[in-house]
């Protein structure tokens, strides 16, 4: 083939929990340095296309490749070292330690690469100015608020500085100041890598998108433009609950 | 308390146990002595399971395989080369490598929480049927007969490295014991600071995230349970250096037990309180040994029960964190005619940071 | 052929046994999600039961069968009551807690008991098959094994009671949303687990050397196959015990008794280590 292999790929991926197919058939593509949003409704199938991205599920069927990778089935600690980072949907982070600790535990792992300590404590305080978080660095993580603790995850993820970045519902839980700051992180790092964003607030998936695409009952519905997709009538039937084409 | 004070704290606290330990026989008699050498032998058993358990979230409840192999690899070499030298090397690498061993078959196989607990277990009872059944001639290690039952009396006590013909007095005992306690103890703390010490600790708060970020929760536990057991095999070889005597009933599930009372009462999740609930359950124990008015099970099997229902943390946390509640309310009267704010956040302690 | 009989006959003798003590443990596990490992100690509270009584001249099935299960069942109940409801989903504590209260009860039975006790005789007597000879005692416990599986599947099968518990077990908030108290739920549970664990204790008493401390061979025993058995009740329980009897009989047929357990506790290693489940996870998906 002549054109440039996708960043990741995913061909047939099919997840089935016994009876309930949760993921059918999804069929998906990202180039490099894109930023691509994914809506649909809940139990449309998002996360666990994620949890099969970063290793937490393995696919029943198909194939995902990063950079021509076969990755289906790796554990997520191989994935994650071949540089994909997530913030998943509940703000998973480690509440027994300090913020600088979080931060810390991703920014070594990152910096091992290079083998450098100093790299490490540059990209720990780098990233407590980023999030904003620096007057809480030594504060325990799990006494934090809801959207603290977001910031203390996305921080994390940062830190990695993963070659492509997915973020499951970065915004929920934060005030309209944070999701616009939220939002302009979010073009910042898009500046040097690859992201997808699951989100249902649609104001902010319109400060960010690009492309969208449409998850329902677990397949792809439909991808195109940010305009496009919030036009489409039967996106618009999925979201208000109506049946598809009734 | 902020950093430096807090090393000072700590540095002070060393230099404390180390005195103590020196000043120790000049004020005891012998038999006082002998019974705070097995004390300390037992709190480093306690450490090696405090260390997996509060800072691996390994909870072994055959702790003891690895202190009843460290003892046996010790009783054998030493009678075998009638040195203690390569024994206690021994008593710490054989155990080390069983859990090594082990621990690849755990977890690499990702068996998680009861199910380590039924293995632990189950291997434990293993080793104690087949050191039981070892009487008799055929069951010899060179000139090391394992005694089944009867265990191996006479087992060669510590000498001076390298020098057979120096055998320890009992206060040197004393000091080897002691101080490889405050060694442990030490060593395990330079351990949690180091990035290994700070992964492990991660991999316990949230295996998942950890794994997210590319650490492998697999190869970080096993460490540090390979560690947890040399640590143990460790104690195993001062256990014997104690008492010149090694037998089955090492490997009693009983014993297993009193390691985790000692934790549970301790506290879970630092380094102090497995030592301060091993000295105060085994003096306890001694005593009621004495006086033989209760019964050792009961009073120990109540106080667990009584521990786990009101006072889950153990002891030293709960002494902490009204240490640490009284100091904030003491700093608070003093600033308030100043009219200064405190702090927003409720005084946090990072795990692992007494 | 003798010989291939007799040890057919212990293979069946060592599967029931292991069935009776483990069923106990098994109810409890399976629907609540306790460990129990106090369990030995139950077993050893209904082997004492059925013996007192036996020595003070109870009749000694009614013993066995009657005293040795009430008994435990009550001491289950006071159990549940003042330790095991506060330690709910905290499996872990509630492991320890029950460790420590295993503790309490051999201590109590020392201060109160002594170290030993008189057994009773084994009922019934034997009979020969060619040179070897055994008991009917075996066929006896082979029976009860028999009945207790029955009678178990029963309630859980056709009783109101078996029919909210599997309710509760699979979605406590539901269950009480439709009137049904999880608490007292659990509270019959735990007896009925305890009940059950008191039977094994008083028909294994006249085979087995009664002291304060024979929980503590049982409990790793019936830990292992509970857990090598899975979550369910009856077809987990009862798969791991005809393997793990089998293992252990021929085991201690073609080495040595001792070795026979160790044999038994390598099978259960390897079979957690392959099926982390247990037997039912894998094999007997959905059944009770």
């Amino acid at each position: 083939m002549a054109e440039i292999a996708p960043l990741l790929e995913t061909r047939n991926l099919t997840m089935r929990f016994g009876g309930v197919v949760a993921n059918d058939d999804v069929n998906f593509a990202l180039e490099e340095m894109e930023l691509r949003c994914l809506i649909g409704p809940n139990g449309a199938g998002k996360s666990t296309f994620f949890k099969m991205l970063t290793g937490q599920l393995t696919p029943t069927q198909g194939t995902i490749r990063f950079r021509t990778h076969p990755i289906a089935g790796n554990l997520p600690h191989q994935i994650a070292r071949l540089g994909i980072g997530i913030k998943t949907q509940i703000p998973n982070v480690f509440n027994g330690l300090s913020v600088r600790e979080n931060v810390w535990l991703a920014a070594a792992r990152a910096a091992r690469r290079e083998a450098s300590a100093k790299r490490a404590a540059a990209i720990v305080d780098e990233v407590l100015e980023r999030i904003r978080l620096g007057g809480l660095a030594e504060a325990i993580v799990g006494q934090l608020s809801h959207g603290q603790r977001q910031w203390v995850e996305i921080g994390t993820v940062l830190a990695a500085e993963p070659e492509l970045i997915l973020l499951d519902e970065p915004a929920a839980g934060m005030t309209d100041e944070e999701t616009a700051r939220t939002a302009e992180i979010i073009r910042e790092i898009n500046r040097t890598r690859a992201l997808i964003v699951v989100e249902h607030d649609m104001e902010f998936i319109k400060m960010i998108a690009k492309k969208v695409t449409v998850f329902h009952q677990g397949r792809i519905m439909m991808e195109d433009t940010v305009e496009a997709v919030l036009a489409d009538s039967r996106v618009r039937d999925v979201y208000l609950g109506k049946k598809v084409a009734a | 308390m902020n950093g430096p004070v807090k090393l000072t704290l700590q540095a002070l606290a060393i230099l404390a146990a180390c005195v103590a330990v020196a000043v120790m026989p000049s004020y005891v008699d012998l038999f006082q002595l002998m019974q705070f050498t097995l004390f300390c032998s037992m709190a480093v058993l306690a450490l090696s399971l405090g260390f997996i358990w509060g800072f691996g979230g390994i909870l072994s409840f055959g702790q003891t395989a690895f202190f009843g192999l460290g003892a046996y690899a010790y009783a054998v070499t030493a009678i075998n080369f009638q040195d203690s030298t390569p024994a206690i090397l021994l008593a710490v690498l054989v155990p080390a490598l069983f859990a090594l061993a082990l621990g690849y078959f755990v977890f690499y196989g990702r068996i998680s929480d009861v199910y380590l607990g039924v293995i632990t277990l189950t291997v434990t009872l293993i080793l104690f049927n087949v050191f039981n059944s070892t009487a008799g001639d055929a069951y010899a290690i060179g000139s090391a007969r394992l005694g089944g039952f009867n265990g191996m009396p006479a087992v060669p006590t510590f000498n001076m490295p390298f020098d057979p013909s120096s055998i320890l007095f009992p206060e040197q005992s004393w000091y080897v014991t002691g101080g490889a306690l405050i060694a442990v103890y030490l060593g395990l703390r330079l351990l949690l600071r180091s990035s290994f010490g700070r992964v492990a600790i991660a991999v316990r708060e949230n295996e998942t995230r950890a794994a997210l970020l590319g650490y492998d929760p697999r190869l970080v536990k096993l460490l540090v349970f390979v560690v947890g057991g040399g640590v143990a095999g460790l104690a195993g070889a001062l256990y014997v250096n104690w008492g010149a005597f090694v037998g089955p009933t090492i490997f009693a599930l009983s014993l297993s037990a009193e390691i985790i009372i000692w934790i549970c009462i301790g506290g879970l999740g630092t380094l102090i309180g497995p030592i301060v609930g091993c000295f105060l359950i085994e003096y306890l124990v001694s005593q009621i040994g004495t006086q033989q008015a209760f019964n050792a099970n009961l009073v120990l099997g109540a106080i667990l029960v009584v521990f786990v229902l009101l006072l889950p943390k153990g002891l030293v946390p709960t002494v902490r964190d009204l240490l640490l509640a009284a100091g904030r309310l003491a700093r608070e009267r003093n600033r308030r005619p100043a009219g200064e704010e405190t702090h927003a956040l409720p005084g946090g302690h990072p795990v692992g940071a007494e | 052929m003798d010989l291939a009989a007799i040890l057919a006959l212990n293979v069946v003798n060592g599967a029931a046994s292991l069935f009776l003590l483990c069923l106990g443990l098994a109810i409890i596990f399976g629907m609540m999600r306790i460990i129990n490992l106090a369990h030995g100690e139950f077993v050893m509270l209904g082997a004492y039961a059925a013996v007192i009584s036996a020595n003070a001249g109870v009749n000694i099935f009614v013993a066995m069968l009657v005293v040795a299960p009430l008994f435990v069942g009550l001491v289950g109940l006071v159990v549940e009551r003042c330790l095991i409801r506060f330690l709910y989903g905290r499996l872990v504590d509630s492991m320890l807690a029950t460790w420590g209260l295993s503790l309490l009860i051999v201590g109590l039975v020392t201060t109160i008991f002594g170290n030993t006790m008189q057994g009773v005789a084994t009922p019934f007597g034997g009979f020969s098959i060619g040179a070897y000879r055994t008991s009917w005692y075996t066929l006896f416990l082979l029976a009860v094994a028999l009945v207790m599986l029955v009678l178990i599947y029963a309630i859980l099968r056709y009783t109101r009671f078996g029919l909210i518990a599997r309710a509760v077990m699979q979605n406590p908030e539901m269950a009480a949303v439709l009137g049904v108290s999880p608490a007292r739920i659990y509270m019959a549970t735990f007896s009925l687990g305890a009940a059950v664990t008191g039977l094994a204790g008083g028909v294994l008493a006249p085979v087995s050397g009664i002291t304060p401390v024979m929980g503590g061979a049982y409990v790793a025993k019936a830990f292992i196959t509970v857990v090598g058995g899975g979550a369910a009740i009856i077809s987990g329980t009862s798969s791991a015990s005809a393997l793990f009897g089998l293992v252990n009989q021929l085991g201690a047929y073609l080495t040595t008794p001792v070795y026979g357990e160790v044999v038994l506790f390598l099978a259960a290693i390897v079979l957690i280590r392959l099926l982390p489940q247990g037997i039912s996870g894998r094999f007997f998906k959905g059944t009770i």
